[in-house]
């Protein structure tokens, strides 16, 4: 993508440019402060993280190179602000609450493989039935029940659409750190998705597979 | 790890790195070709699009008008 300078139309501080700024924060507005609300889980930490966020990126506008990068770097913004605020309480507190490697069981866990049934190929899919009685509060609910860790990565790969490297790098970890807490996090949400589906009534309540293979085409 | 065929079980250990767009080509390939002709191991992808677009869709939420006050009054501020 050819770099164009949003100075070189306009200088800094002008109509145009904060025409362009607000007119993106507009359209992102609800995205800005869904990824926060999902990397923070309180609303008034996330309104904290985008008030900052939007604050520090009017304020270094002129750092911005090519306009059409703006909306990738208000979201690279947000997360900064997001991982300075946890690092700031993790100090405050004395002690590792946040972003640390939590100890939990290796076990893979796999929705589909507890709501496929094979044998109701033609006839049915339970599993997608299950997704589509999800309520949107049943996944708010178990993204917000992971641990800080494997929250931050989801959302920044699922939500936000990180690569894994990108993900890395703002999380200053290994590449393969973030594969593993990505690995985890998707276990652990499709555990918390499953029982939750299961108190209300979406499965039948005895109804626990071990984790099966398949065999299909080789 | 580049290949013409891949069987279902190496597929399951890379589906998510598939959904996540992190294979190289020649992988992505692999299976895709095998997608399209095992119906198992296509259900299985397509589930797990589905949940990761519902995941997606948690990731947007109404902002409250105070916020984007908020956010104007930094704006005027400069």
């Amino acid at each position: 993508m050819p770099t164009t300078d949003i100075h070189k139309q306009s200088p800094p501080g002008c109509a145009a440019h904060r025409q362009l700024f607000e007119d993106t924060v507009t359209r992102l507005m609800d995205r800005l402060y869904g990824a926060a609300l999902r990397l923070a889980r309180d609303p008034d930490d996330a309104e904290d993280i985008v008030a900052e966020a939007l604050g520090q990126a009017w304020g270094k506008l002129d750092q911005l190179r090519d306009p059409g990068q703006l909306e990738a770097w208000l979201f690279r913004i947000l997360n900064n602000c997001f991982i300075d605020a946890c690092r700031r309480r993790r100090s405050r507190q004395d002690r590792e609450t946040e972003l640390e490697e939590a100890e939990f069981e290796d076990e893979a866990f796999s929705l589909f493989e507890q709501l496929h049934q094979p044998f109701l190929l033609w006839w049915g899919t339970p599993e997608s039935e299950f997704i589509g009685k999800l309520l949107r509060e049943d996944i708010q609910r178990a993204l917000d029940g992971l641990p800080d860790a494997f929250r931050v990565v989801i959302v920044l790969v699922e939500i936000e659409g990180y690569t894994y490297e990108e993900c890395a790098r703002l999380l200053d970890v290994p590449l393969g750190t973030v594969r593993s807490r990505l690995s985890r996090a998707r276990s652990l949400l499709q555990k918390a998705l499953w029982q939750q589906g299961r108190e209300a009534g979406l499965v039948p309540a005895g109804r626990h597979r071990p984790v099966a293979k398949h065999g299909g085409a080789s | 790890m580049s290949r013409e065929h891949i069987n279902c079980e190496e597929l399951i250990e890379q589906l998510f790195v598939y959904l996540d767009r992190e294979l190289e080509g020649g992988t992505c390939t692999a299976i895709d070709h095998h997608l399209a002709r095992c119906r198992e191991c296509f259900s299985r992808v397509e589930f797990e699009r589905q949940l990761r677009d519902r995941i997606g869709d948690a990731g947007i939420e109404k902002a409250p008008e105070r916020l984007r006050m908020r956010v104007k009054a930094l704006l005027d501020e400069y």
